[in-house]
Parts: structure tokens; sequence; C-alpha cells
């Protein structure tokens, strides 16, 4: 007969094969195609950043956690790794290394840890990471490389505008008051006039922007490679189709209602990386699918609201930073319907 | 500069009609306290143990504030003198204090006398163990050692002892809320007289079960063999359901009845070290 | 066309080791242990005496009020003892143990009652049917083992129009429900005849996950021409064998928060429960047996067994080859809601659907991580239920939050920890806090 100690549990006795580490180790897998994509596009610069950044919030999460903290390290689960890789992929390829580390000490101590930590954090740290970078380094974090031209260049790469930078450039100047023109230059940095050429941008059409040839924030730039991703994570059931769809429909039909290229909106900028990698970070967003598809569709609201009337030319990480705000308060108001309940709301 | 002035204006005025407005409603809407309630919260502990029976010692000020007399309010957790000064705040003939409680546990299943029998693989809680099987170490009445009494315990009174896997109250801390008491799923922990200068005697088991299988749970069961109830010379000791208990309202702290036991469950703490036989029990 | 219910759920590996495998009998032991409290409610009271001499199927216990179940000998013999003995949980519990002696095994090997005939059984009011199921002492086979004459009789106000008939075993591993459908379809079909007599209702659906194909189609033969008795198949998903979930993926109905499945004008019913009203009804055979599925990856010779109520533990186990080497935990019922025991030294009891083992490294818990927000437990609960939430509600302690959040509607299918990417322990606390809150509402009252 048996003569061992017998294990007794709580039902149920078994368990899905999931992690945590699992799943985040997914997202940085999908993230490859676009990391390989911006290594590609800016060469030098982009490897430059990508592992600064990684090995910089990797290692802010080691000594926080070491000295601040103590417990078991969790370093393994890959959630800091995620953090890193999504913060490089919102900068642009010639960014000096020190104002990366500022960056990466703002998400992971700032935007992870001071709330407690993975699973606490209100705001996505990657995107709080970058949000305080643009404003606190507006003129470096604008400048973006031209794209192929400068492969082998680094903090001395030639920079141009993007297709949002010069959208905001069009309709301010419409606009022609002093104040607006001021907050352009600030905001998109001086370089816009010596930057990629203006008939360039203006040919750029719906395949080179789908595939990614042009210029911008190194993860930014190929919608076929965040695609691929995407599509990985559904098919690993990492992420579900709600908040990645209704960012992007909510985008193109307002764009579209306003008179803007929606196709252009959408490839165009951060939407594609923000709804597919950022928005759906799992601690920042609701937890029912109705909450989902209200937090992606307030984020497409607010970018398109940024991107006509405000200063920004681009304003997906300040609508998810917001949503982020705004999540507890959708899992306190949208709440699955119980079973055999009437639906109130 | 009409700029600045304009905004230094606009925005003062916002700051004077608010502050206007908070003073105004504040002024309206202020709940009036009997002071005497914020005088004798203050003397209080303030860890809301609920010993005194009411829901936290706002509740128990609230309770002296309003009372016509104090029979009956008493927080365990207060000295005498802190009660009296209560009773003057109030205006009341202060109530004699009651005789001091100190929790009991009513288990001596440590590893030693209790070896491991299955793994619990769960969440360390004495409830959610309890309510899956009889626990890690056989006995279906013993302590747990999960530690919900510990975190109940406001006092720090209640140590998990690691050792002897199970719980260890600390007199000193200890002050009788009973908060412990309402915890444990087995209950296990009973507040007894405290006893002069801590001397109490009592049966640390709780096994109901009959002699031959409370034997083969612990080494120091009691297997409700009556010897204990025979030696009492005063009556104190009962047995029902095959175990034994010592009333210590009737216990004169003889000690009688310790060397009878054959299994070791009757317990003398703090008496002075003369015997040996008690350290012996003591250090079980 | 395949039916499910809407609402979360998930499908697990079916891991069906003992599918098809027929029916092996365990012969009756010697000596058998048999409890009184081997249903939900009170327990039913002892009737005999040490030193009795007792006939198969006898009365032993009696109900103990309405909410309670018969309990009768498994085994002719003699009543050796009356007396506390530890269920596999650890605890004590009442039982009787009798023991046969060699006239006993042979007067038991010859032992049939007489079968009711077929103008006897036509006979038969609706009230008598069930006084029949009442004294056979059946209850639910599920697993949950409620007393089947109170779910046989709703409430005067109520109105029943359908019996489900719950052939859809969606826990992993077991097959005692799908054995016992490819064995007795027939006498299923009586069984469920009987039902539908003592309820007056004139439809029944005998509802049945896809997975078991076999037992479809062969219900679906026996059943040709049948009008009033039908057999749906449904989408495998767990837990479609809960009674809220199969209903409603069989009627589309929602049983209301609270409500009992009379309130949709339902009743539901285990298959392995009309068969005990089958044989109870037809046989004059009290709930005295009953099919085990003994299962796990290691075990030797998996099988479905029939056992006698008393019967302990290590002899069904020994049938099926003895408790494999690298157990690490042994489980009565389901990998999802089923018990972990202690001890195999303990008697059978009517809610025994299986005994799993799982190997040393299956039954160990991962570490468990802090939560992070995935919403997988929210998206799988096929109560609605939010898990992340109650977990922390519980180990705070806040009651009225928690009812208010409904934790008292969960079903305990597991789901949410079972998909759980942190391994957090949610449905442990939940149980906790369903106990802590039903404890507060009854103090309140």
């Amino acid at each position: 007969m048996i003569n061992k100690r017998l294990v007794v549990s709580g039902s149920p006795h078994i368990h899905a094969s999931d992690s945590v580490s699992r799943r985040m180790w997914g997202v940085v897998i999908a993230l490859m195609p676009a990391v390989a994509y911006s290594v590609y596009l800016f060469g030098l610069g982009a490897l430059v950043v990508l592992l600064t950044s990684v090995i910089g919030c990797v290692v802010v999460e080691y000594l926080i956690q070491r000295f601040m903290i103590g417990g078991k390290m969790t370093i393994g689960n890959g959630s800091a790794v995620i953090t890193g890789l999504l913060l490089a992929m919102n900068l642009p390829s010639n960014l000096p290394i020190w104002i990366i580390l500022i960056g990466c000490i703002v998400a992971i101590g700032l935007g992870k840890y001071a709330f407690g930590g993975l699973g606490q954090n209100i705001f996505n740290p990657a995107i709080l990471g970058r949000v305080f970078l643009l404003i606190s380094f507006p003129q470096q974090m604008t400048s973006w490389p031209l794209p192929m031209v400068n492969r082998t260049c680094y903090l001395d790469a030639t920079t141009g505008a993007t297709y949002l930078s010069k959208m905001k450039m069009n309709a301010m100047s419409a606009v022609d008051t002093s104040t607006g023109a001021t907050v352009v230059d600030n905001s998109t940095g001086a370089s816009v006039v010596n930057a990629m050429s203006e008939s360039a941008l203006d040919s750029l059409n719906w395949v080179d922007a789908f595939i990614g040839n042009m210029g911008g924030s190194l993860g930014e730039v190929s919608a076929i490679a965040l695609i691929l991703g995407g599509v990985f994570m559904l098919c690993r059931g990492i992420i579900s189709w709600h908040i990645p769809v209704s960012i992007i429909g909510t985008v193109m039909l307002i764009a579209w209602a306003a008179g803007v290229d929606p196709v252009m909106s959408v490839l165009s900028g951060g939407v594609m990386l923000g709804a597919i990698f950022m928005a759906t970070d799992y601690v920042t967003s609701p937890m029912t699918r109705r909450g989902m598809v209200m937090y992606g569709m307030m984020i497409g609201i607010i970018t398109m609201v940024i991107r006509l009337w405000g200063a920004y030319p681009e304003g997906v990480s300040f609508a998810i930073l917001i949503m982020n705000g705004f999540t507890p308060l959708i899992n306190k108001f949208v709440r699955p319907r119980k079973f055999g309940e009437r639906r109130i709301n | 500069m009409d700029l600045v002035v304009l905004s230094i204006i606009i925005l003062g005025g916002i700051g004077i009609v608010s502050a206007l407005m908070l003073f105004l409603t504040a002024k309206k809407f202020a709940v009036k306290e009997n002071p005497k309630i914020a005088e004798i919260e203050e003397l209080l502990p303030g860890a809301n143990c609920g010993g005194c029976g009411r829901s936290g010692c706002h509740d128990f000020a609230v309770a002296c504030a309003c009372a016509k007399s104090l029979e009956g309010l008493h927080c365990p957790s207060s000295s005498a003198e802190t009660m009296a000064r209560i009773a003057s705040i109030v205006g009341l003939a202060k109530v004699a204090p009651t005789t001091p409680k100190v929790a009991v546990l009513h288990c001596n299943g440590t590893c030693a006398n209790r070896p491991k029998k299955s793994d619990y693989d769960g969440p360390k809680s004495c409830h959610i163990e309890h309510s899956l099987y009889l626990g890690a170490r056989g006995c279906a009445y013993g302590c747990l050692g999960g530690g919900d009494c510990v975190s109940a315990c406001k006092f720090g009174a209640m140590v998990l002892n690691p050792i002897k896997g199970i719980v260890e109250i600390d007199d000193e801390k200890c002050v009788g809320c009973g908060a412990c008491v309402e915890m444990c799923p087995r209950k296990l922990i009973e507040l007894r007289n405290k006893g002069p200068r801590g001397m109490r005697v009592y049966v640390a088991c709780a096994n109901k079960d009959k002699g031959a299988l409370a034997m083969k749970e612990c080494s120091v069961s009691c297997i409700g063999c009556g010897k204990c109830v025979k030696e009492c010379p005063h009556g104190a000791i009962t047995l029902d359901d095959n175990l034994a208990y010592i009333d210590y309202a009737k216990c004169k702290l003889c000690k009688k009845c310790v060397p009878v036991c054959p299994r070791n469950a009757i317990i003398a703490v703090n008496f002075p070290v003369k015997k040996t036989t008690i350290v012996e029990n003591k250090e079980q | 066309m395949l039916r499910t219910f809407i609402k979360g759920g998930i499908h697990i590996p079916e891991n069906k080791i003992t599918a098809g495998a027929p029916i092996v009998d365990v012969p009756a032991p010697r000596e058998v242990v048999v409890t009184f409290s081997q249903h939900i409610g009170a327990i039913a009271v002892c009737c005999v005496k040490v030193g009795d001499q007792v006939k198969r199927g006898q009365l032993i216990a009696k109900a103990n009020g309405v909410v309670s179940a018969n309990v009768h000998t498994p085994i002719s013999g003699k009543v050796k003892s009356i007396g506390k003995w530890k269920t596999a949980f650890g605890y004590p519990c009442d039982t009787v143990t009798i023991v046969a002696s060699d006239e006993d095994v042979a007067f038991d090997a010859e032992y049939q009652p007489e079968a009711r005939t077929d103008e006897e059984v036509a006979a038969l009011t609706p009230d008598e049917i069930k006084d029949i199921v009442a004294e056979a002492g059946v209850v639910g086979l599920g697993g949950a083992a409620f007393p089947t004459k109170v779910k046989l009789t709703p409430p005067a106000d109520s109105h029943a129009e359908v019996l489900i008939i719950n052939g859809a075993e969606c826990e992993p591993y077991l097959t005692n429900d799908h054995a016992l459908m490819l064995a007795c379809a027939d006498e299923i079909i009586e069984g469920v005849q009987y039902i539908m007599r003592a309820t007056g209702v004139k439809k029944a659906i005998i509802g049945i996950e896809n997975n078991k194909k076999d037992a479809i189609s062969i219900l679906k033969r026996k059943l040709k021409g049948n009008k009033s008795i039908k057999v749906q198949s449904l989408l495998t998903k767990y837990p479609q064998g809960g009674e809220k979930q199969l209903i409603k993926a069989i009627t589309g109905k929602e049983v209301p928060v609270g409500g009992l499945p009379i309130s949709v004008g339902v009743i539901v019913q285990n298959v392995a429960t009309a068969y005990a009203i089958y044989r109870a009804v037809r046989l004059r055979e009290p709930l005295i047996s009953r099919i085990i599925t003994v299962t796990g990856k290691s075990v030797a010779n998996p099988g479905n067994f029939r056992v006698y109520i008393g019967t302990q533990l290590k002899k069904v186990i020994e049938a099926a080859g003895g408790i494999p080497e690298d157990t690490g935990k042994i489980i009565i019922g389901g990998p999802m809601m089923g018990r972990a025991i202690v001890s195999v030294d303990t008697p059978t009891i009517k809610g025994v659907s299986g005994i799993l083992f799982i190997n040393e490294t299956e039954s160990r818990r991962v570490e468990e991580e802090p939560c992070i927000r995935c919403g997988a437990c929210v998206r799988d609960c096929p109560m609605g239920l939010e898990p992340y939430l109650l977990m922390p509600l519980t180990e705070n302690n806040e009651l009225e939050q928690l009812e208010e959040h409904g934790v008292r509607n969960c079903i305990e299918c597991g789901c949410c920890a079972y998909v759980c990417p942190s391994h957090r322990p949610l449905l442990d606390f939940i149980r906790l806090g369903k106990t802590k809150v039903n404890e507060m509402i009854r103090k309140k009252r």
C-alpha cells in the first residue's frame, strides 16, 4: 500500500499549461518582427536604442528588487524585458543613451514599482517612460532619422519629419497663428525644415506605410511587422481582438469623418503599435470584453482629438495613458453580467 | 501686464469663492458629536479588536458616552486605571475591574508530538485547510498552524512557532480581547482567567475521539480516561465527549491533576520552578 | 445541431482513458462499513443494533427529515459494530460495520428480489414512485448526492415542463456515466420514464457531450420513434454538466440568481440517478451499488467498476491494479471538482463517481505570482463573476462586498483557478468567502 505522504489541496487539481512568464515571453516573441525590421531600417542606431532600453529596464528592476523591495526575484518572467522593448519601440533611433536610461528609470521605477510592482501599476510603464521623455526632451524625441539612408550612424543621423508632423504643420499653417507655429516648432523640432523632403512625404503611399518604408520611432514604422506579432498573440491567446480592433476602427472612422486619409491615419504614427502592444497590456486595461471595447474606442477618440486639434502631432501615447487612468473606473462600472441576472446597464 | 492681472483676479476669485463655499457647507452640515466621545476614544488603544463586544473603539466610546451605567462596558485591552478615567469623564461610578483573561490554546500537537501525515499544498489559511480535510498533521481537532489567529490578533500576542508548528500565545501581550477565539475554525482557543501571576492549569487537547483513536493521532492527546476527574479535590474537572475540561472558576491551581495524566495533556504554566515534572511538562 | 452554454467555460484536455471500457463488477466484500451521512442533508438515524442479522438491501439507517436519505446494507451479514470511522478526509463519521459469514455470501449469490411485472409498474401512481425512490435511498449520483425525492417533488406553486437528464460528464478522466449509458441504455430510458411519470413531465431531453458519440448513437437508436424523450448532443465544454449550464445549453433558459431549476420549469437528473431509479422501481433494489471510474495516467488497469457502497476504497483500487508508485495525490471525483483524500482505508459512499490518481509532479501546485489582471478568470467564469476580485475581498474579510459581487452564485467549477496564469488559488478563497458569507447571512436572520 502507500507509504508516502499524500498531497492535499483544494480543487481544481489540474491547471492549464499557462503561466505569467509564458505569456510575457510570448509578447517578446511577438515583438520580434518589428524589432528585426527596425534594425534593418535604422541599423546601428536602432540596435543601440533597443539594447540600452532592454538592459536598462532589467537592471533597474533588478536593483529595485534587490535593494528596495527584497523578496523573490521576478526578472525571469520577462515583464521588464517587455517594458524595455516597448519603450525602445517608442523612441527614435538617434536618442542618446542617457535619455533612454532616464526613460528606463521612470518606466520601471515610477511606472511600475512606485505602485507596488507587477500587477499593481495604474499606467503602462513603457508609455509612462515615453511620455516623460517626450515632455522633457521634445527636441530629441521628435527628430526621427530618415530610414535606410543612415544605417551606420547613431547620434549623427539625418532626421526628417513624419507623415503626422507634416499633417500637423499643414493644419497649423492653415490656421496661421503665431502661437500655433511656436508649438509645432517646440514639439516636432526645428529640424522639420531641413528634413525628409516634402515631396517625398507627399508621395508616401499606403503600401510604403504598410510595409514601413518611412521615418518614425523604432516600432511604429512597419504595420505589417506589428500585425504579424498581433496575429501571433491572438493565436496564442495572449490578447483578445477587442482592444486593437476597437482602437483601429475608431481611429479610421473619425479620420474618415474629419476628411483625413483613414488608412494613413492608422498606418502612420503609433496607432498600430499602441493598439496591438501598448493598450493591450493586461495590468492597465479593463477586465471585461465590454470594458475593453469601451476602452479601445475612447483611446481612438482621444488619439484623433489630439491629432486633429491638439498641439502634438501624435496622441496615441497620451490617449492610452489617459485611458489607463480610467481603467479602474471602467472595471468598477462595466461588470460582466452574472448568470441568471437581468442586464441592468 | 493686463493678462497677469486678469489671471490673478480670476484665479484668486475662484479660490476665494470656493473657500467660502467650503466654509459655509462645513458650518451648515457639521455633525454635532458629544465631545466626551473623542475624549474617551483618545484613551482607548484604537486597535478595534472587538474584545468589548462592539464593532470598534469608536463604537465603544459612543456606548460609554451614552451609557447610564458602565456595567457591562469594559475594554479588555485597557488597564483598570484607564477604565477609571473613562468613568470620571462620563461621570459615572466605575465598575469593579473584571478578572483579566488570557487566550489559551487547547492543543499541544507540535510537530514532535504529532508528526506530519500528509502534505497540505494550498494557501496558508486554517479555514481553507480545515474545510478540505483534517489537516496535514492528522488530528481532526488540533491546531493546523495556518496562522489565522495570528493575523486576527491586533496586539502581536499570537506567534506561529515554525519548529513546533502550532501557535504560541504571549501572556504579556495578550489582552484577552477574544479576536482569535472567533477566528479559529476549530474553536481551540479559550479565554481563561489569567490567574495569580499568570499561573494556570488547563487541558491542552481538544480531541473528542475515543481513547484508542485519540491515542493514535497524537502523543499528548486526552484519551478521556478520567483520572484527572477523580484526582481533582475541587470538582473542577469534567469529562465530556472523551475530553477533560478544567473549569477555571473552580480550579484552585493545586496541580494534582498534572502528574496523574497518563498522556501529559494537562499543562501548568507560570508556576515557580520547583518540581522537575512541571518543567518537563512545559517543555513538551 | 450541437448546443452549448454561452457564458464562460473552457476546454480541458479530456484524458478519458477509460472511455468505452466495459463495467467490471467488484465482488461484494466480506465486510462493509456503511456511512450514515452519504448525502447532503441530515444524517440518517441508525435503526439496527450490534449483533443484528441483516439481509442485502435491508434498511439500516432511516432518513431524518425531508432532506435526508435512507441507507441500506449492500451485503447480508451480522452487524459487527456501530461507531465512528474516519472518512477519506480524516473527519470522524457515524458508521455501521457489517460482516458476512459463508452462509450470507451464499445467500447473496442466490438472492434476487422479485422484479415488478409490467402490470405492477403500470399501476404505480406518481406518489408511489416517489415513495419507492425515497425508500430506496436514491440520491443524485452526479457527485453532490442530493436526495432525489426532494428534487422529484417541486414546490406546489411551480410547474415542471422539461426533464433534463444529465449525461454531459464534463469532468476530465471520468467515464462512469459514459460506461453506464453504453451498457444500460434501456434501463436508463426506463428510469427516465419513471421520473417523467413521477413528476408529470411530458418531455425529457438527455444531454450528452459529443465526445461520447457512441453513447449518443446508442441512445438515439433506442429512442427512435419515441416522441417524449430526445437526445441532445452538446459541444464538449467544461462545466457543461453544471445544472445551470446544462439547462442553458439545452433549453436556452437561464436559472435566475439564487433560483432553482424548477423556476424555469426544469428538473435535472443524472443518468446514473435515472438508472438507480430504474433499479428501485423495477427490481425493488435500493441504492446499494454504483459505477466508479478508477483512473489516472499511471494506473495499471484503469476502468469502470460496479462497486457496492461500503466497500473499502482500497479494495476498489486493488481491482484496478493498486495504487501506482508515482502517486502524489488521490482524488475522489474528477480533477476539477473532486476532493483530495488522505486515506484509502475508508468506505465508498454514494457520491463517489471516480477515484483519480495524479502523479507526483502534477499534484504539486506551482508557486503563485501576483495577479496581472489578464482577465482570464472573468472571461472563463461560467457564472459571470469576477474571481480576481473575490479573492482579495475574502482575504480582507469584506463580506458585504463579497455578497454584492455574487460570491454565492459560484458553482465552484474551478475554471478560474484552472486558467489563471499566475497560479493563484482563486477557488480556495472563493469557497472560503462563500462559507463566510453564508454564515453571515445565517447570523443576520
